[in-house]
């Protein structure tokens, strides 16, 4: 216990918002009043810190070290769209750009089964899945919540056949990027969305997501964000699922200085299968953190997580998985394993399964290894001639192709498995 | 096909090794010369096993004397991978379970470093993928088998035949089969020997590791050693493994005592 300190933690970390609130431009666009409430909840608010449990592994200084007074939006029409080193998007795939200020459906033309939500609907609907997951205070939430000027919004009913492939860049220096993105199922609506955000330099990259699976609904969500530098991410993820619906998310990172994601999922009635799928990789002097909530509010749900880290040099991986089983989730069966190679003596991983089971009969799993590369399968590689490095590149392909296997197949153009293990 | 004049292909002169502080070969000595194969018989905890993972360099093992000299140059020099590359080929017991690596690009990589070393230019996937399949009909495996993990979810049975599949692949000088045979029911015993007769010639070597006669019904050894306690006790032809099926392994024992009582 620190007793010498006499400043509060609030005192301590709100100049670094306060400076970069004020230099934001005056709310505006489709989400200007959420813009309004964001900000005066940001004032508000401390920076997160390791004070607090959900924080307690997570070194924020990589985003505080991003100068406040130069983090800025991109202008208006200024377009991130122009990248030459972005690949031709796969074959039955529908590509927005999203940079957090236009409209990315602009001119777009919306592939069967999605339409644009209504300013009604975005008003009914925005903000339900966080209420419903307990993000409305969270503050990333807040913060994409304070600055980001435009959602992307879409109803989806029946079988969408197209992948929607969203992708945000932010490649300048002092880029501050916030995505939002809302997802409508109707009952029996599927849809795959791969997301690929990328950073550079010192920007920050923000994204909050928000998916209603109705009834039977089907919903594959794939992140493929790559960092390097100083770039920073903060992403958070709430889904809702009604029964009978299916979810899978399939997240993979490398690169970031700072990369968080929290997905978070409620199966509103239980009965309802959910699948989360994470790798993260880190070098450097970077950290990885997932937090991930599972809640069933309902019996006969289902999860089935796994995570992988990759932690070499100085990197640290942190994963907490919350898993809630209340009583009235009888019958549920929950499975998760926190898989991570720690290839370094300097690297760190912290993982922390958090299984809360009150009801009696259940069927719920967890497990957590770490290790180096396996010496026996290192061994059975260099006894069929494969030199010990070669070795160790198979497995740690192997050990990643396990997660980036379920990426929606749109994702291949982008080369994951060549640009998480930087193979040329 | 055995000759006294073949050359000699491998040659364990007074081996001694141990696994951290436990010696567990104590002076092995066994020629192996091209066309012929042998067998080595013995109890569980015989040292079978630890020189089938010594001659193929396990780290876990250390050598503590000898020599064993292959073609006439130290193997005990050379890492795992050199060994495999001049044609040294082991059988796993277990084979290892690599999730994520496809049972294809393993071979395809493997098959290149050999190949590699024999001065021959690597396959690339499309011309791989046509030898592979000509191979796999030597032990009749499913080419449903090269789109998994590398012997993920296989059976005892299918492991034992993608084994053997490698061993037709990387084409050794010198293989050794470390207990082919558990976990095999009779069907597939025949197959993976049948496989195993078909890449014997005149050219090579196979050193079987068995702890029962009933593999030596399906690959005829041209020598069978008795293996106790870290050493090679007897030597003899095909009939020493009918002795030890008909007498069990007690007499063994016995001769072991009035040797170590010498």
């Amino acid at each position: 216990m620190v007793v010498s300190s006499t400043r509060s933690p609030l005192a301590e970390a709100s100049p670094w918002a306060d400076r970069l609130l004020e230099r934001l431009p005056s709310p505006a666009g489709a989400l200007a009043a959420v813009q309004g409430r964001g900000r005066e909840a940001l004032a508000r608010q401390s920076l997160p810190n390791r004070r607090q449990e959900d924080w307690r592994f997570t070194d924020l200084a990589p985003l505080t070290a991003l100068d406040p007074a130069a983090l800025a939006l991109v202008a208006d029409g200024q377009g991130l769209a122009q990248l030459a080193d972005c690949p031709a998007p796969a074959a039955g795939t529908v590509r927005l750009w999203l940079d957090g200020l236009s409209d990315p459906l602009a001119g777009q033309f919306l592939p069967a089964g999605l339409s644009r939500l209504t300013p009604e609907q975005l008003d009914q609907d925005l903000g339900h899945s966080l209420a419903c997951c307990g993000s409305e205070q969270h503050w990333p939430v807040e913060f994409n919540q304070a600055t980001a000027r435009h959602c992307l919004a879409l109803r989806v009913s029946g079988c969408v056949a197209e992948t929607l492939e969203l992708v945000a860049v932010a490649d300048q220096q002092h880029t501050l990027l916030p995505v939002r993105v809302l997802l409508v199922l109707e009952e029996n609506a599927n849809l795959k969305v791969l997301q690929v955000q990328l950073g550079s330099g010192s920007s920050l990259s923000s994204l909050v997501v928000e998916a209603q699976l109705g009834q039977g609904a089907e919903l594959l969500h794939g992140l493929l964000a790559l960092g390097e530098g100083g770039a920073c991410f903060l992403g958070h993820l709430a889904v809702e699922q009604a029964s009978g619906s299916r979810f899978r998310s399939v997240a993979a990172s490398r690169g970031w200085a700072l990369f968080r994601f929290e997905p978070r999922i409620s199966q509103v009635d239980g009965a309802a299968q959910t699948e989360l799928l994470g790798l993260q990789l880190v070098e450097g002097p970077q950290v990885a953190d997932t937090h991930s909530q599972v809640r069933f509010l309902g019996p006969d749900g289902a999860l089935e997580q796994v995570h992988k880290a990759i932690a070499d040099g100085r990197g640290r991986s942190v994963f907490d998985g919350a898993v809630s089983v209340p009583r009235l989730a009888q019958r549920t069966n929950a499975n998760q394993i926190s898989r991570n190679l720690l290839l370094s003596d300097q690297a760190r991983i912290d993982t922390k399964p958090q299984l809360e089971i009150v009801a009696d009969e259940v069927r719920c799993t967890h497990g957590a290894t770490v290790s180096r590369l396996q010496a026996d399968q290192l061994f059975y590689l260099q006894s069929r001639g494969i030199d010990a490095a070669t070795a160790a590149r198979l497995l740690k392909r192997g050990f990643c192709q396990e997660v980036l296997g379920k990426l929606p197949a749109a994702a291949a153009v982008w080369q994951p498995l060549q640009r998480l293990l930087a193979e040329a | 096909m055995i000759s006294p004049d073949a050359d000699l292909l491998l040659e364990i002169v007074d081996l001694h090794a141990r696994v951290e502080d436990q010696p567990i070969l104590k002076g092995v000595n066994l020629p192996i010369r091209a066309g012929e194969i042998h067998a080595v018989m013995g109890r569980n905890g015989s040292g079978k096993s630890t020189l089938s993972k010594v001659l193929a360099g396990h780290p876990a093992y250390t050598v503590t004397g000898g020599s064993v000299r292959f073609r006439g140059a130290d193997l005990l020099d050379l890492d795992p991978e050199q060994r495999a590359r001049i044609g040294l080929f082991l059988g796993f017991q277990y084979p290892v379970e690599i999730p994520g690596v496809s049972n294809l690009e393993f071979l395809r990589v493997a098959t290149n470093a050999r190949r590699g070393e024999l001065g021959r230019e690597e396959l690339d996937t499309f011309a791989f993928e046509d030898v592979v399949r000509e191979r796999l009909t030597v032990v009749q495996m499913d080419p449903a088998f090269l789109e998994r993990s590398v012997n993920e979810g296989f059976s005892g049975g299918e492991k034992k035949r993608n084994e053997i599949l490698q061993m037709a692949l990387l084409e050794p000088v010198v293989a050794i089969l470390d207990e082919t045979d558990s976990g095999l029911d009779i069907d597939a015993l025949r197959i993976v020997a049948g496989g195993v007769n078909q890449l014997a010639t005149a050219e090579n070597a196979t050193l079987l590791i068995t702890h029962y006669q009933r593999l030596l019904d399906v690959i005829t050894p041209d020598f069978v050693h008795v293996m106790a306690a870290g050493r090679i006790l007897r030597t003899g032809g095909k009939e020493l493994a009918l002795e030890l099926e008909e007498r069990g392994y007690d007499w063994v024992d016995q001769e072991l005592a009035v040797l170590e009582a010498v």
